[in-house]
């Protein structure tokens, strides 16, 4: 808790607090760093290995096989989502199932099955990127910022 | 008849008539499967949305209170009853298959708790001769509007609960047969109490202060100790907000057992099905009452209980928005005449 929300309270509040944080249940935060790394590794590796399979079977080098391996991947978690499994394994995994591409389109999934009840335009249109459209926005944000760096630094010869 | 700051006795004594719960699959799993007189094996429960399969729980949960009583819907005189959705929408649909006279209760999870002690109130002086109150909620529906879509793989902290997918009703009449019925005594209404917890991922503990304030202002108001009851329970608090409130009742000088302090949501299920603190929900209190409770009260197994069900007043905007959580509690005491 920042300093500033203490401040903001009544000691009556914050004795509360006190007392209530002695009953609380921890995050286990090593033991969910350590199934994070592992399932996120786990889905990586399946990544790479579909990677490897667009090359050697098909016609894409490392730079052009990511694009099929992405898809592939997406539609994979799409079928976990569908089936009701991906969301038990992000409660066991966390961040090792969220962060990588697969967790970006279960985000995407998951809200355009949730609202498929409100139709197909204001219903799965309207909230399919409820989740994933932060990502998007800040993902996009984010390269703008870092493409503008590398081209100020190239144009003054750092680089 | 007030008595005290802010409770209710009931001198005529409204008889809890009859009741009936309705479950999901997830609660068919649980400790209490038995006591619910309908259980669903599918979410949907045979509609196309969940909050239609919402409002079929709590249509289902009245019509088995009614079955129960042999009563008539047209027997009613009102229904007084609440959920968690957006403007409550599924009660006040199964208030139009009903076709009862209604009021629509909003007070979060402390809903059926609010319903019984105003229709208790309006029975005692002869508003009405029959009324059915009830709560439900659904888990995919309150999941939908409250956190995430249901599929969506977020991990839950430890202190979460799961939203319990139930309803219960309760017919409450003025029988002056009260011989061997359950009726209900007095009531304490709840203030709002806000202790500054922001974390809607930890209800209980924000629920907490509210339900030692009402328990206190109960055996203030009606110069009891907690040893007139066999049981205290609590709506929805789970693992973490039962202990602060045991801890809170205690620092206040409450002479309360841990044997006769419990919960409603550790009641519900089994201790190996992943609900991290407990169950919540308008639907946990109401379903676990107006099921396991009076059917064990029924069986003499309790002769006094107190029944307090907690609500946290947020909604998905005021927590963005870094509102912190204010909550509230209403207790009424049920006894077997």
């Amino acid at each position: 808790m920042g300093d500033k929300k203490k401040q903001k309270m009544t000691p009556e509040q914050q004795q509360y607090q006190e007392l209530e944080q002695k009953h609380e249940l921890k995050r286990p935060v090593v033991k969910n760093c350590i199934k994070a790394f592992l399932v996120g590794g786990l889905i990586c590796t399946i990544g790479q290995a579909i990677t490897y399979f667009y090359i050697y079977f098909f016609n894409f080098t490392e730079q052009t096989a990511g694009n099929p391996t992405v898809a592939t991947m997406i539609f994979l978690s799409m079928l976990l989502t569908g089936f009701g499994v991906y969301d038990h394994i992000g409660q066991f995994a966390g961040a090792g199932s969220a962060v990588p591409v697969t967790g970006f389109g279960n985000s995407v999934i998951s809200a355009a099955i949730e609202h498929r009840t409100e139709g197909f335009v204001l219903g799965v249109g309207g909230n399919m990127f409820k989740l994933a459209g932060s990502v998007i926005l800040f993902g996009v944000f984010a390269a703008f910022v870092v493409a503008l760096v590398k081209t100020l630094l190239t144009m003054m010869g750092v680089l | 008849m007030l008595i005290g700051k802010q409770s209710w006795q009931f001198a005529n004594k409204p008889v809890i008539e009859s009741w009936g719960s309705s479950g999901g699959p997830f609660e068919a799993e649980g400790k209490l499967a038995a006591d619910f007189d309908v259980l669903h094996d599918d979410l949907w429960m045979g509609e196309e949305s969940y909050e239609k399969a919402h409002r079929v729980l709590l249509e289902e949960a009245i019509k088995s209170a009614l079955q129960k009583g042999n009563f008539n819907k047209e027997d009613m005189q009102f229904m007084l009853a609440g959920d968690l959705i957006n403007q409550i929408t599924p009660t006040s649909f199964a208030a139009r298959t009903m076709e009862i006279p209604y009021f629509g209760l909003f007070g979060a999870c402390s809903t059926s708790m609010e319903g019984l002690a105003l229709a208790s109130f309006i029975v005692n002086y002869q508003g009405a001769k029959k009324t059915v109150t009830g709560a439900s909620s659904h888990n995919s529906a309150a999941e939908k509007q409250f956190r995430y879509p249901t599929e969506y793989g977020g991990q839950k902290p430890p202190t979460a609960q799961w939203t319990v997918t139930g309803a219960g009703a309760a017919v409450l009449t003025d029988n002056p047969d009260k011989q061997g019925k359950i009726v209900t005594t007095s009531a304490t209404i709840g203030k709002v109490v806000d202790m500054g917890i922001s974390d809607p991922f930890n209800m209980g503990g924000a629920m907490a202060p509210a339900a030692a304030d009402t328990i206190s202002a109960h055996f203030k108001d009606l110069n009891r100790e907690p040893s007139y009851y066999d049981l205290v329970v609590t709506g929805d608090l789970g693992r973490i907000g039962q202990a602060t409130t045991y801890e809170l009742l205690q620092q206040s000088g409450l002479e309360i057992t841990k044997e006769q302090f419990k919960d409603c949501g550790l009641l519900i299920y089994n201790d190996d099905q992943p609900v991290q603190s407990g169950g919540s929900g308008a639907g946990c209190s109401a379903s676990v009452l107006y099921g396991h409770l009076l059917n064990q009260m029924k069986n003499g197994v309790y002769k006094r209980i107190l029944v307090v069900a907690t609500g946290a007043l947020l909604s998905p905007l005021s927590f963005q928005q870094n509102e912190t959580i204010p909550c509230i509690a209403h207790a009424v005491s049920i006894e077997m005449n």
